[in-house]
């Protein structure tokens, strides 16, 4: 149901809501950008729709309020394991509509994909989404291309506009919530569709021809050769779930300790490294092949579609200015000539 | 829900010390488990390593280890009646009745004999429902050998070249790589034989060449992939080739699918 509120009441009910749930949002990191002196947008948890970045997208995705970088999966000692607790609130996140359709991704792996993840699953279940609209394109995002600039599966969604906070509420724990926040007000019921935009400044086209004969292309020597494999565009992208385990052990007490599961990419060096010295996928161009052809052609031929969202973020973070945008569209066009 | 991450402690029955490397550990397991499954295995503090089963007994299953880094090096310091994490069985593993009825022909390198020990015990211990067993297993040089005991009893119910790449002067055996003895093998009929073959990347490229040039049918070869895997669940995207999961969908397959399977 769609309701109209001011501002005022809406930020009062935001902050009840802000005891009793933990509210993700992207927010204004001021001097830790990944140059000196730079600001960066990324998710933490707010209080006010004041902290909230509404303008700009998010250099980091959501994906952090449902994944840690770094998670410890259990403690030990040196014969028994304990699993930390997990999240006791519900967690409210805001989100675009490019990383919603991102969240059916992580769900893919996550949830499906042979064995459910225990922990995953138990914050995926406490998780509501809020979608925030889009009122005009970002500038690397291809959401249009990839058909992921509308969502209507979000829980809520909300928009400042001036005095004006317009909500449109779909599961019926949200509207209960706001009932509490509300004391009894009645708010005004109108009619509120999310905004949303039809056309980017970046169109792409995704190749229809993908196949193992594609290993031989130039193109991903030449993006290799400018990749520092750095793994960056991993880490912003909403869409990337790897990880890998990690033991560590208390220097005051080295009986004891935790295994952890960090986040990963398939960028940086080590990532197929196996015991004996063999490894896989040696060259940054051959990573690059695996990372473009996974996004675009194995997960869709595993899951029936494809895994990028087009938000653009792998563009934005690069360090070497490599556009997987540009590279996807010279795939395409090398098919047509 | 289960939560999969969270190894048992298991128990050490047995130790057998095949050289100074190579160990078979003997735990304790209750479950339905397949040659050619594999369990992660973990110390705390050193970290977890997918092994394969080289044994599987009433309440007991057999890693077979080399000794090579962080985990497997902690793991030979322990003994009978010590106890180490493991979790699993995870993967598909090989299915005998792929086997059954066929010309069957195993072809291991080294430990690679490890998760195909299974369907080798089976045939020798049920000899008639193959038309014939042959296991040609091969190893760096006489001290790498392992599994001498059922070495022996294997001689006994079916073909067994066991060679090795090299050996010093005097030495009595098969001596050279597995690929040599291929082109020597005689079949009934070609279309009825199976192959499996294990051991690591290189040999396995090898021998299937050595195999298609006998005029095997592709889909009568089955190998065993090896990877990087962290989980062993489909999670951590370490063991994927293009849209497959080593740990999920493999790590045995149809050399069909097998060879499709690119870096
Ligand atoms: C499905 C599957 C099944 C497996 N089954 C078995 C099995 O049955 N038995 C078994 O023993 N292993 C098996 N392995 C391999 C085993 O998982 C690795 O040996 C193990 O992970 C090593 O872990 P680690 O912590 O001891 O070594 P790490 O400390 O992680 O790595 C060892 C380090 O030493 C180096 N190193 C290792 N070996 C050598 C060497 N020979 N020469 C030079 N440098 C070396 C490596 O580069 C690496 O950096 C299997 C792997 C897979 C994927
Ligand atoms: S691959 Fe790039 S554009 Fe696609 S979802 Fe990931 S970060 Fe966004
Ligand atoms: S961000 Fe750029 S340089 Fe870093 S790994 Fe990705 S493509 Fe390579
Ligand atoms: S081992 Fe983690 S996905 Fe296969």
């Amino acid at each position: 149901m769609g309701y109209q509120l001011t501002k005022t009441k809406a930020e009062q009910m935001f902050q009840k809501l802000s005891v009793t749930c933990d509210i993700f949002a992207p927010k204004l990191m001021e001097g830790e950008g990944c140059f000196s002196d730079t600001d960066i947008i990324r998710y933490g948890k707010v209080h006010s729709l004041d902290e909230i970045v509404w303008d700009k997208k998010s250099d980091y995705s959501f994906k952090e309020a449902l994944l840690a970088i770094n998670e410890t999966l259990f403690y030990f000692t040196e014969d028994t394991t304990t699993v930390p607790k997990g999240p006791k609130k519900d967690i409210l996140i805001f989100l675009r509509a490019c990383d919603l359709h991102a969240v059916k991704r992580l769900d893919e792996i996550y949830l499906k994909n042979g064995f459910e993840d225990f922990y995953y699953a138990r914050v995926r279940e406490k998780a509501k989404f809020i979608l925030m609209g889009c009122k005009e394109t970002c500038k690397s995002g291809f959401c249009v291309s990839m058909g992921t600039n509308r969502a209507e599966n979000y829980d809520a969604y909300l928009k400042v506009e001036s005095d004006t906070v317009l909500l449109d509420v779909k599961c019926e724990c949200m509207e209960q919530m706001l009932r509490e926040a509300a004391d009894g007000e009645e708010a005004v019921v109108c009619d509120v569709t999310p905004d949303y935009v039809t056309e980017n400044q970046e169109k792409v086209t995704l190749p229809k021809q993908l196949s193992n004969e594609s290993f031989g292309k130039d193109i991903w020597k030449e993006y290799g050769d400018r990749c520092i494999g750095c793994g960056r565009c991993n880490f912003v992208c909403p869409t990337c779930t790897c990880f890998t385990m990690q033991d560590i052990f208390y220097k005051d007490n080295p009986k004891a300790g935790e295994r952890r599961r960090v986040w990963a990419s398939c960028q940086v060096d080590g990532y197929t490294d196996m015991a004996g010295g063999l490894s896989f996928r040696k060259t940054q161009g051959e990573r690059m092949r695996f990372k473009v052809m996974h996004k675009i052609y194995d997960y869709e031929k595993r899951f029936g579609y494809p895994m990028c969202v087009g938000c653009g973020r792998c563009d934005d973070v690069c360090p070497e200015y490599i556009s997987y945008s540009n590279c996807i569209n010279r795939l395409a066009k090398e098919e047509n000539e | 829900m289960k939560n999969e991450y969270i190894p048992q402690l298991s128990t050490i029955r047995e130790v057998i010390r095949h050289t100074d490397l190579e160990y078979t550990f003997l735990m304790e397991f209750e479950g339905d488990v397949k040659p050619g499954q594999f369990f992660e295995v973990s110390i705390p503090k050193y970290g977890e390593a997918p092994i394969s089963v080289s044994g599987i007994s009433e309440g007991t299953v057999d890693f077979t280890i080399r000794r090579v880094g962080k985990v497997t090096n902690e793991i030979f310091e322990n003994y009978v009646g010590d106890q180490f994490f493991i979790r699993g069985p995870y993967g598909n593993g090989f299915e005998i009745e792929n086997y059954k009825g066929k010309e069957l022909v195993v072809i291991a390198g080294g430990t690679g004999l490890s998760p195909v020990k299974g369907v080798v015990d089976y045939f020798a211990r049920h000899t008639d429902e193959a038309v014939s067993t042959t296991l040609i297993a091969g190893f760096k040089s006489p001290k790498d050998v392992l599994f001498r005991e059922d070495f022996a009893f294997w001689k006994e119910h079916i073909s067994v070249i066991q060679t090795v790449d090299a050996a010093p002067e005097g030495y009595e055996g098969p001596v050279g790589m597995v690929t040599k003895y291929i082109p020597d093998l005689k079949f009934n009929d070609i279309q009825n034989t199976a192959f499996i073959c294990v051991g690591p990347p290189i040999m396995i490229k090898f021998t299937v060449m050595e195999i298609l040039k006998l005029g095997v049918p592709e889909k009568n070869i089955w190998i065993s992939h090896e990877r990087k895997m962290c989980c062993g669940l489909g999670k951590c995207g370490h063991c994927k080739i293009g849209s497959t999961y080593i740990c999920l969908d493999g790590p045995v397959f149809n050399y069909v699918d097998g060879k499709e399977l690119l870096d």
